[in-house]
């Protein structure tokens, strides 16, 4: 959003992602989200002194994984830091992270923001990490209660360089990092639960401006529209800032979304200096290239190369291969419906395509669901093209019958059948409703032939209606100019 | 760098320590001490030389990613100074 054009915004993301591994980052620990407190701990993950961390092997493919994904390079030789901070959340008194040699560095990806043109936004490093547990603060009286669950889970924290200039892009590149993360099954990418956490360092200069503005991070964003919200407020707070002569101060600001603006933490100035130095518990991690070779030879297929593969193979629009490759779950629903219609004998990628963009995910958007929760299965999908592509149903029917799929579900052959909905094709049976309609309206034949030619919509309407829809139109249409002509 | 008394009393603070007023002057002379056994070494061609990160030469040990801890939740907060309903209890934590 272009809020003053004398302004450029300047973005760049950190995003913490939880990754799906059975068990904690260094120990036997469940790795579950929503358990019953303190119940998924033991004397590692809860700090007890005289314990010693053993390294996933589980996480350093997964992080391997998804440095292959962004293009990124693998350092063979990365090490462990110990960054040092107290806090009741943090039972070690420290986290355990990478620092200056972390396990990825030099990615990229690419963006599709809407009504833009695809953009390349880098992404400086990757880092494994462990994650803090919970203080609980709302309703306890004169304490605050920890839960060690979530301590131990294994993070990667992806952290861009600052290469987006609005929030549209800062979105874009969050919903193609989380896909990415997905398509590669590391993480679920749920925000609201945390397992996909951003922090967003916006800073505004005057367009032209070589060097960066000062910067401010955006904590507590807990969705993609809350990150985007958060942005445009404070880009807006910034150029206030600026134009009224005043100086934006480098600050942490926690976004408020119930009132839609920010406020700053007022951390005290020591609160970065985090002491790091090389973790002593850990030796550093070499991975040997052949094993980095393996993981990239079992990639799946990622985003960017399905919508790719729409596009030579199947013949889709880049935009309509954008939206279908969006999220796995929207890609395995198209491909499923896409392969009912094929298997049909009516191969149509385009028409598969468009009823999925056009009606479902509209539909899917009035009534707030995902594709996932869709009342209309992939097969069912599949097989209403596959009837509208036979000629058993017009386009029009079809969306009747999509409207009863949507509400109640159900096969739409069996909706077809039952409700009587089937084209009629029977050309004698077709003939009779136009004979019949042409008599009834004498004077527009009387126009169709003194020249009016464009009467015959009219007459094709009224046979259409006269079968409730179910006379194949081109039929009709032939019919009436044969007899017409 | 050199050390002062307000680098001491920093670190201190950082660390969580509470260092008696009349004993910063000590701390001072010790840290100093230990910078400048470091600023000796800093004099030594290492040119070429791998930078160290770990003080014993080995390789990452890893585990296979199995869950073999079950709940012992009772048992870990009874180590702990205060307990509430399955949680640590901590002084109430401010913003």
């Amino acid at each position: 959003m272009p809020i003053d054009p004398h302004y450029e915004t300047v973005i760049g993301l950190e995003v913490h992602s939880q990754l799906r591994t059975k068990s904690k980052i260094f120990c036997g620990c469940p790795n579950i989200f929503g358990a019953e407190a303190n119940t998924q701990i033991c004397p590692v993950c809860a700090g007890f002194p005289g314990v010693l961390p053993v390294m996933n092997r589980e996480m350093v493919n997964m992080a391997i994984k998804t440095g292959l994904a962004i293009n990124g390079t693998i350092n063979n030789f990365s090490v462990f830091s110990r960054k040092n901070y107290f806090y009741p959340d943090s039972p070690t008194g420290y986290q355990i992270s990478q620092y200056d040699l972390p396990i990825v560095e030099h990615g990229e990806l690419f963006i599709n923001p809407e009504g833009q043109s695809k953009k390349r936004v880098g992404v400086t490093r990757i880092h494994m990490e462990v994650d803090a547990g919970k203080s609980l603060h709302e309703g306890i009286v004169g304490a605050s209660w920890v839960d060690l669950n979530r301590v131990g889970t294994p993070l990667l924290e992806i952290v861009s360089e600052p290469d987006m200039r609005s929030s549209e892009e800062a979105g874009a590149y969050l919903k193609k990092l989380r896909a990415i993360l997905r398509f590669l099954e590391v993480c679920d990418g749920n925000m609201e639960e945390g397992s996909f956490r951003c922090d967003a360092n916006v800073s505004v200069r005057h367009y032209g401006a070589e060097e960066f503005g000062t910067r401010t991070e955006l904590k507590n964003l807990n969705s993609i529209r809350n990150v985007m919200r958060a942005i445009d407020y404070e880009v807006e707070r910034q150029i206030d800032i600026i134009e009224n002569g005043d100086t934006v101060v480098q600050e942490t600001r926690l976004w408020d979304a119930n009132n839609n603006s920010s406020r700053s933490m007022r951390s005290k100035e020591d609160a970065h200096d985090y002491r790091y130095f090389p973790e002593p518990d850990l030796p550093p991690l070499t991975i040997e290239q052949s094993h980095i070779d393996d993981i990239r030879a079992r990639l799946p297929e990622l985003p960017d190369d399905m919508a790719k593969r729409f596009q030579d193979e199947m013949g889709l629009s880049e935009y309509d291969a954008g939206v279908l490759t969006a999220s796995k779950e929207m890609a395995s629903y198209f491909e499923i419906a896409n392969q009912v219609v094929t298997v049909a004998g009516k191969k149509n990628a385009k028409a598969t395509a468009n009823w999925v963009t056009v009606e479902l995910l509209g539909r899917l958007n009035k009534n707030g669901l995902e594709i996932e929760e869709s009342p209309v299965s992939a097969t069912n999908m599949g097989k209403l093209v596959a009837l509208i592509q036979s000629g058993d149903i017009s386009g029009k029917i079809a969306k009747q019958v999509f409207g009863f799929m949507f509400d109640d579900g159900g096969d739409p052959e069996q909706i077809v059948k039952e409700k009587g909905l089937k084209q009629v094709t029977d050309s004698s049976a077709i003939n009779s409703e136009v004979d019949q309609v042409l008599a009834a309206h004498p004077e527009q034949v009387e126009q169709y032939r003194g020249g009016k030619t464009q009467i015959l919509g009219f007459l094709v309407g009224k046979v259409m209606q006269a079968t409730r829809g179910k006379a194949n139109p081109a039929m009709v249409n032939s019919l009436l100019k044969d007899k017409l002509g | 760098m050199s050390i002062t008394a307000d680098t001491v009393k920093h670190v201190a603070n950082l660390a969580r320590l509470d260092i008696p007023a009349d004993e910063v002057e000590g701390y001072v002379e010790q840290l100093s001490q230990i910078l400048g056994l470091m600023d000796q070494l800093n004099s030594l061609p290492t040119d070429g030389v791998e930078p160290m990160s770990h003080a014993v030469e080995m390789l990452m040990p890893a585990r296979e990613d199995v869950v073999v801890n079950s709940d012992a939740r009772d048992l870990l907060l009874a180590c702990a100074p205060d307990t509430e309903d399955g949680h640590f209890r901590v002084p109430k934590i401010i913003e």
